[in-house]
């Protein structure tokens, strides 16, 4: 083989041989400095890990990588193995996931209240501190009302509303965004809808449009989240350790301090109610 | 691989190309020593270009056979200068030094042949300039310089002084000549008999793909022994 | 309009305030672009004009198949990539999903095809143009390769401008192998995304401007040393 096809294989080859080293060369780098935290767009988006995993890290040493999708593909992340806690607002979905046997234990850190916000108008006359109230005067009015339909915690508690109002939502008011918290306001904000939401998302939310918040204040708008740790028993390479370390943080009284320190234009997101 | 063997002898027998149904060439024996420059004339459409090509090994002919100092495998010491010579984008010294390379020659080596050959041929002020800024003149004697380098046995010129200006086509006349005389047996084709009077020693004729003679240069211009080359000299052909 | 107009201006003062949380958005995507696109162009370059030269059979088909990819959507890649490297998946053990290494194999592999068939055209039209004077010169077809590649360096260029195009622009495979978490896998398209989803469209306005001026200016610096190159080679 001369000299020109060897040079011409070595240029072929060495990227390969090169990112394969990286490859299996980089991840014990990283190994020891870091959990991985699957969790929701709306806590995200809220912005309260922006100002909680500083803290975190001041408090315990190593660093919280958190992966923010819906509830429901949190939960799918944990299963699947990708994650070594989870952090979500879904108490149904939670305690499945632990019947299951993928966590170890859910410990319930905080709350936020979710919030109806439409149309300053309020053609449905929604407006006022009963949820199911509101929903079935938003489909009798056929309001426009647009929907998350993502398997997200938000999502599960607003169809769990529909329910209860005894209303099978559908036509062409109704609209499924498929999508997170934000496009979704997005979506209502566009078409002057209606939109179920949490309020730390709506609080952070910049393209508001017409629209304000109509109901708050029932109970049943009250949105508990929860923090497991991933069963290391059916994933042996969870970060037990680092892990528990983290949730007993969130649920020590520096923790839940900083979680009620947390605010946005001058009002608490929200509101730690962890007890023993 | 390079084959081992050299070019000469070069025997061809019942040479036929075909493309699609048309021969370009037909049933063509030659035989090629090397003893003295050859000639190729003929109208355009003759087949002159399709000659060279099979003879240089390039093209496989559709029947008959060539062999190359009794080898069927085409052998590393032939060199050919196309009509349109394509050069690299390089500098013209580049351009040279390549054609050495691949034959395996040496760094320093490489950059003095090549350097020589440019010189040969006249371009040595022009050596390091882009190969494909320099007028069609300059880059068919770098062509030529390329092909001098690697001092083949056997050289194939297709039309090495079309759309030359007089000054040019003299000096790639001296080089063909010098050439020569270096020991490199030089084939060529050409419509400027003049060239063909002063530098061949043979002439052969092609008419519709077939030879229609062999001629000593000196005759044929005068007695051309076939009635087709006679009707080219008369210039009733293109 | 209004926003488009605040954008500008917010860009502005973004990129010269020094924000070290912008600064490392940009310092990371710029360098698993940068990376993904060397990779790529490394194993397509010589790809792309291995295929041009060689003949073999199915020949016809893999040059089909290379043009279709053109049209690879990464959505797709960013899924496959998310399959194969969860650690439910076959190279689970890696431990590279969610971190800048996932995003840079994931973005090879998109711009992978795009170099690759390109190339494969330059080189294709090139060899056909140079294949009788190089054989003559006793240039046989893998030997050719990189001599064309050399020799065709200026469309080249753009071919691997193109390919760092396709990696800088990149958002869906990213945030799917990435995971956009703070400070580690977030680059400047996903964050892009994630304020747009938040609404914060005049933020996000800006981001893109502040993208696309850094695209500008490779594109830039790329054309002027393309000038210079040509002066000296021609």
């Amino acid at each position: 083989m001369n000299a020109p096809i060897a040079r011409l294989i070595a240029r072929f080859a060495t990227p390969w041989i090169v990112a394969a080293l990286a490859l299996a060369g980089a991840p014990p780098a990283l190994a020891g400095d870091f959990i991985t935290v699957a969790s929701t767009t709306s806590t995200e988006q809220s912005g309260l890990f922006k100002y909680l995993l500083p803290e975190a890290k001041k408090a315990l040493g190593f660093d919280v990588h958190v992966v923010a999708v819906g509830t429901g593909q949190a939960l799918d992340m944990a299963r699947r193995g990708d994650a070594d806690v989870v952090f979500v607002h879904d108490k149904v979905a939670e305690e499945k996931f632990l019947a299951e046997g993928y966590g170890v234990k859910r410990y319930e850190v905080m709350y936020n209240d979710f919030v109806i916000v439409g149309p300053k108008a309020d053609p449905a006359h929604a407006k006022g501190n009963d949820v199911v109230e509101a929903l079935k005067k938003i489909a009798h009015a056929q309001a426009p009302f647009a929907s998350r339909g993502d398997k997200s915690g938000t999502d599960a508690a607003e169809k769990r509303y529909w329910k209860e109002a005894g209303i099978k939502p559908q036509g062409s008011w109704y609209r499924e965004t498929g999508s997170g918290m934000g496009p979704t306001l997005n979506t209502a904000s566009g078409m002057d809808a209606y939109a179920l939401t949490d309020r730390g998302t709506w609080l952070s939310f910049r393209n508001r449009g017409d629209l304000a918040i109509l109901v708050e204040g029932d109970s049943k708008l009250f949105n508990q989240y929860g923090v497991m740790l991933v069963n290391p028993a059916k994933h042996p390479h969870v970060k037990k350790e680092m892990g528990r370390k983290f949730i007993d943080w969130l649920i020590s009284p520096a923790g839940q301090a900083a979680i009620a320190h947390y605010q946005v234009g001058g009002e608490q997101l929200f509101f730690p109610n962890y007890r023993p | 691989m390079a084959s081992a063997h050299g070019s000469l002898p070069l025997e061809a027998r019942g040479l036929t190309v075909r493309f699609g149904a048309l021969a370009a060439l037909d049933d063509i024996d030659l035989t090629l020593d090397g003893s003295a420059p050859v000639a190729i004339l003929g109208a355009n459409g003759a087949g002159k270009s399709v000659l060279l090509r099979v003879l240089h090994g390039l093209l496989a002919p559709s029947e008959g056979e060539i062999t190359w100092s009794g080898a069927y495998s085409r052998p590393a010491d032939q060199a050919m200068v196309f009509q349109r010579p394509v050069l690299l984008r390089r500098s013209a010294l580049a351009n040279v030094e390549y054609a050495l390379a691949i034959q395996g020659v040496r760094g320093s080596e490489r950059r003095a042949r090549a350097a020589e050959a440019l010189a040969r041929v006249g371009l040595s002020p022009i050596a390091s300039r882009p190969a494909r800024v320099l007028s069609g003149g300059e880059q068919q004697r770098v062509a030529l310089a390329r092909a001098w380098a690697t001092r083949p046995r056997l050289a194939f010129l297709d039309e090495p002084t079309a759309s030359l200006d007089p000054a040019a086509a003299a000096e790639v006349e001296r080089v063909m000549g010098e050439m020569h005389a270096a020991g490199t047996a030089i084939v060529f084709t050409t419509h400027h008999l003049g060239l063909a009077r002063r530098a061949a020693a043979e002439i052969v004729f092609l008419d519709r793909g077939r030879v229609t003679e062999r001629t000593p240069a000196e005759r044929f211009f005068t007695e051309p022994r076939s009635p087709q080359a006679a009707a080219y000299l008369e210039g009733e052909l293109p | 309009m209004h926003d488009l107009g605040a954008s500008l201006v917010l860009a502005y003062y973004l990129a010269t305030g020094g924000d070290p949380e912008l600064w490392g958005i940009v310092k990371l995507s710029l360098a698993v672009s940068v990376a993904s696109a060397v990779l790529a162009c490394a194993m397509g370059l010589p790809l792309g004009a291995l295929v041009a030269v060689t003949r073999f059979p199915g020949r016809r088909a893999v040059v089909v198949v290379m043009n279709a990819l053109l049209g690879l959507p990464s959505v797709v890649v960013g899924l496959v990539f998310y399959i194969l490297l969860s650690r439910a998946g076959p190279l689970g053990e890696l431990g590279i999903l969610f971190t800048p290494a996932a995003i840079v194999v994931a973005q090879t592999f998109l711009v992978l095809p795009v170099v690759a068939a390109l190339s494969r055209q330059f080189v294709e039209d090139a060899w056909n143009e140079y294949r009788e004077q190089l054989t003559s010169l006793g240039v046989k077809a893998l030997r050719a390769v990189p001599t064309l590649l050399w020799d065709l360096r200026y469309s080249l260029l753009t071919v691997v401008l193109v390919g760092l195009g396709r990696a800088a622009s990149e958002v869906g495979a990213v945030m799917i192998v990435g995971g956009n978490i703070a400070g580690v896998t977030r680059v400047m398209t996903t964050a892009i995304a994630l304020e747009t989803e938040k609404g914060d469209l005049p933020l996000a306005l800006a981001l893109g401007v502040i993208l696309l001026s850094l695209v500008l200016a490779v594109n830039a610096l790329a054309h002027l040393v393309r000038e210079w190159s040509m002066k000296r080679h021609g």
